[in-house]
Formats: C-alpha cells, structure tokens, sequence
C-alpha cells in the first residue's frame, strides 16, 4: 500500500492571533507552529494502514522551509519519507493554489490511498483536499471518522447533519481524516532519533514547472468584533441566581 | 447577463432551511449586481417544491431530476453543477456551508478553474465583485476575500444570513446535465433519533465542560436543553475525556456555532473554545469560578454552581413558558 498524507503547519490552536500591519496577514512573530492537528488523525491512520497492510508512508507539505519540522514530526510517528515544497511566501495562500502544488507532487508518487486533515484549523478551508481529488480524478471520502480498506476499496464513515453515512469507493482515494478517526501517537524518542536520518526531499515550485496563481485574494483581516462587557446576575442562593437569569433572558435578552 | 446562481440543498425531497438562507442572500447580491437569481435543484421528485423556491428571490430554477441526483454524493452533484455552469456561465454561485456544501464547494472550485470563500458570514457587492467576509482561526480572525475569476464561489454559515420572503414566481426548467461515472457512493444511511438537534443549526445550545465532573453529569444540562428546545454541546475536555461524542464538541478543533443563546456551564473558556463559540449572538456563562475566561465573553455571568444554578434556571424557565 502507498500511502500519502499532505500535511500543514499552523499556529497553535492555544495561539492568540494578531492582524499585521498592512491588514493582510498574522504577526508571526511569537506563533508556536504545529501541525495541524486534524492532519496527525491523518498520519496515524496512515501508520495503522501500514503495519496492518504493509507499505510505504510519505508525508508531503508545501510552505516556509519551517514546515521541515512538521514533516520530521510525522517521520518521528513512523512515516517513511517526505516531500516539502519549499517556497517562503507560501503561507495564507489560496487553498485551491496549494491544492494544485500538492497535486503536482502526490501524482510523481503514485499512491492508492490520500491523506488530508479534514480541514487546517488556520483557514478553516476544507477546501485542498476536494481539489487535489479534483486534479489526480480521484474520488473523495470527506470528514471520516472510520476507515477500512480492504479488497482494494474504502469503506468510511462519515457524520453529517442528523446522520451517518457508509460511504464507499475504489482506491486510489482521497480521504480527509476528522478527530475519532483513531488516537495520534506521541513521537517516541528512538522516533525522533530516526527521523532525522529519513529522506526528506525539498523542491521548489519551479521544479514541479508551476507558477503560484492564486485566484482567492485576502483584501483585509479585522480582529472578531468585540463585545460589550457581560453583566454579573445577582443573587445570594442559587434559587435568586437562577431566577434573576430567566428574567434578564427573558426580558432583556428576549433569548427564551 | 450576469447571474448569481443558488445550489439548493434537499434531503429526502425536502428542502433545508440552508437553502432558503443561501436564496435569501443570493437575492441581495443579484439585486447589487442587477442580476437574477437561479437556483439549481438536484434530486428526485423536486418537481413539486421548485417552485416555491420563488418566494425567496428565485427567479429561474434549473431542476435536475433522476436516481443518481435522489441522494447527494460528490461525483454526481459536482459534475452536473459544473456542466450546467460552464454553459450558463454564472458570475457568482452560493451553496451553504453545510456538510453537503463543505464537501462539494472545493471540488466545484477545482472544476470549474475558479477558488471558493467557504463558510461566509456576511457577503456585499464592490465595484461589481462580490466581497465575502469570513472567520478564520475558528473566528480569531475575520478575513475579507474576493475572488479573481468567474464563477465568485462562496459558502455560507448556517443560521446566519436571514430567510427574507421577498414573493414571486420561479420558472422551473428541466435540466439534463450528463455526468460520468459515480466513484464514491452511498452505502448506509444511519439516521439519528429523530429531534436530535444539529450544534451548527440549533437556536440554543446548553454546553458543558470539565466543571460537569463525569458523563452523568450533562443530565442536568439535557433537562434544560429539553425545556428550550436546544442542542447539547461540549468543551474539548469534555469529549477528550469521554463524557459526549465527538460531534458534540465546540470550538476550534470541533464545529464552529452561532447560535442565538449559548449557555455554557462548567466551561473555564480556553480560546480554542471561545473561538467556536463567539458569534452567538446571547452568551451566559455558569460557573463558580469568577476568574474564568468565559465570563468575559458573556453577556451574562452567573458565578454558582452549575449543580445547583441549573436545576433551578429549568424549573425558572419552564414558569416563564407555561405562563407563556
């Protein structure tokens, strides 16, 4: 089995964000990146797959040479090789625009099944991954939570609004991982010992023959609208407290 | 002419309330851009319900019937949409940013060679472009986006963007757009029990965190939803430990919420919470704790405990309504 997970790096989910001057982009500045941790649902899947299966597991990422370290996380959890696409300005591209660099990269690589997080938790897209299924003309299985492979075709479960549904499709496939898919390992030490020493192999866009032609333009970021302060509902017992919030939802908020 | 297109969402012939939401705003676009509104509808026995899609702004609706539309699955929907509007030639197609819409918009962008603004919470029109607002970093950031090229696809939030009856008559069409093979298809559906609310489309939501000590717990918080008619959700610590299911978690690494009541109990209020749950419109926060985050993003603060403050806010409310 060829497995392939395409993996981003993003801020900690813990992270404050901030609008940089210019209005266009974050403070990168004190951002603790990670990778994004629908992606780790990805690779651990992956990993299942290949000690279940046998294979080979290769992790692909496009972005800042900074991305490297997220790669050498996941060849830490037990992935073979990996591909980063190295361009410094990569970072809050059009999803559709990063969708066809990675697309570029997994077709060199022939693989029977994708791995994608199901969405970055940066730009909340969830686009990349339908995309890239789009360009190599592979079915896709979206927001999966169980996944078997057998017979060369996918089975997957996949919640929707008040529903479940069992999806299936031939291999090669797209997969994008939701959290219960499984439990990410942790990288062992001997893990990460190894991953220093596995292949990871850096292009540019210009060696895949592409230009970056991003067609969804940021014209501004704005923080969230701020709220006014709360107000602290008085009451001694809990039965005043209590009875004071039904009356200010009622009431005042007209929320009930 | 330029045409702003609606991809309208069914589920067992009927319409979702998304679909009147995405009509109602792609009304106010067409009318900025001096367009008309076509709706595209995708199913098996639509015929009917068509039609109806006129009091909302629909002027024209393409109506694609048959077995492989009855259901929704990626292949069959992306395909017909795109043949449909690469002769139609739409400036601007809105879909909602629902679960159906999440998995179509991206490849629909792919196919058509254009980019998509997903999960829109406000759209106007610039200098005849359309300028979509979105959260990013689950809200921690709001970003204005265009788009260079032609279809403009954007995706809207659910329960955001009001329903508006504007009136009129929609002239349906049939459409036989062809489409390929069908990969990835339907094998089971496994249907909830029935009134279970969706955390992305419920009005009210009771949600709880750390503070509800066990999974037995969230039976005070399912009494008070039960009252108001709203969905059960919870804090990551919650669902990491076990106590509610995955799809129950709000926040940054769970679902996005924008509901009109919030009431979160037992939630300390780390930021990858308050990011999921921000835009509600009315927040209250239950918690014994007055240093924790949560209360400064309430619009009510309630320091109690929420075993005792609860209960009584159920018996509260189920007064308020009987009276009525």
């Amino acid at each position: 089995m060829n497995i392939v997970v395409c993996i981003k790096q993003v801020p900690d989910t813990e992270a404050q964000i901030k609008v940089a001057g210019g209005g266009k982009s974050i403070v990168t500045d004190d951002i603790k990146w990670v990778m994004n941790p629908y992606d780790e649902y990805g690779v651990e899947e992956a990993l299942k797959l290949k000690e279940a299966q046998g294979g080979e597991v290769t992790v692909v990422g496009v972005g800042p040479k900074r991305v490297t370290e997220s790669l050498r996380t996941a060849l830490a959890m037990g992935a073979d090789k990996a591909v980063l696409v190295e361009d410094a300005n990569f970072y809050g591209a059009d999803p559709i625009a990063a969708a066809k660099v990675l697309a570029a990269v997994i077709k060199g690589l022939n693989p029977d099944i994708i791995f994608f997080g199901q969405r970055a938790v940066d730009d909340d897209a969830g686009i990349a991954a339908s995309a890239v299924a789009e360009y190599l003309g592979l079915p896709q299985l979206s927001t999966v939570i169980k996944l078997e492979i057998a017979d060369g075709k996918a089975k997957a479960t996949r919640p929707v609004e008040g529903m479940t549904l069992i999806l299936e499709a031939p291999l090669p496939v797209v997969v994008t991982a939701q959290k219960g898919l499984n439990e990410p390992r942790y990288a062992s030490l001997p893990g990460i010992m190894k991953a220093k020493k596995k292949p990871l192999e850096v292009k540019t866009l210009a060696d895949l023959g592409l230009e970056r032609a991003d067609k969804l333009e940021v014209l501004a970021l704005t923080p969230p609208p701020q709220r006014a302060a709360g107000k602290k509902i008085a009451g001694e017992t809990p039965d005043e407290l209590a009875a004071n919030l039904a009356k200010a939802l009622n009431e005042e908020a007209k929320a009930i | 002419m330029a045409g702003v297109w609606v991809i309208a969402e069914q589920r067992d012939g009927e319409f979702r309330k998304i679909t009147y939401e995405v009509a109602s705003a792609a009304k106010k676009v067409a009318d900025e851009l001096g367009a008309e509104v076509t709706a595209v509808v995708l199913g098996q026995g639509m015929a009917g319900a068509c039609a109806n899609l006129g009091k909302y702004g629909v002027k024209k609706v393409l109506c694609v019937e048959g077995e492989a539309f009855a259901k929704y699955t990626t292949d069959a929907y992306s395909q017909a949409i795109a043949a449909l509007a690469a002769e139609g030639a739409p400036d601007v197609i809105l879909l909602g940013a629902s679960m159906q819409g999440k998995d179509l918009g991206g490849r629909l962008a792919a196919k058509l060679d254009t980019s998509i603004a997903v999960d829109c919470t406000k759209l106007a029109v610039e200098n005849g472009r359309l300028k979509a607002t979105r959260p990013m970093y689950a809200g921690k950031v709001y970003a204005d986006v265009a788009i260079k090229t032609n279809p403009q696809i954007a995706s809207l939030r659910s329960n955001v963007f009001s329903i508006l009856e504007t009136g009129g008559e929609a002239a349906v069409e049939n459409a036989s757009p062809a489409i390929g093979e069908i990969k990835a298809k339907v094998v089971e559906e496994q249907k909830e029990a029935a009134g279970k609310i969706e955390l992305t489309e419920a009005q009210v939501i009771v949600s709880g965190g750390r503070g509800m000590k066990d999974a037995e717990g969230f039976k005070v918080l399912e009494d008070l939803a039960g009252i108001l008619k709203a969905a059960v959700g919870a804090s990551r610590s919650a669902v990491d430990a076990g106590w509610r299911p995955q799809t129950d978690q709000v926040g940054q690494t769970g679902k996005v919420v924008t509901p009109n009541l919030y009431i979160a109990c037992g939630i300390s209020g780390a930021i990858q919470h308050l990011a999921g749950m921000a835009s509600s419109k009315v927040i209250v926060a239950i918690n014994k704790d007055a240093d924790a985050p949560i209360h400064s993003k309430a619009d009510f603060c309630v320091v109690g405990d929420l075993f005792n403050v609860v209960p009584k806010l159920t018996e509260e409310i189920k007064k308020i309504k009987a009276a009525g």
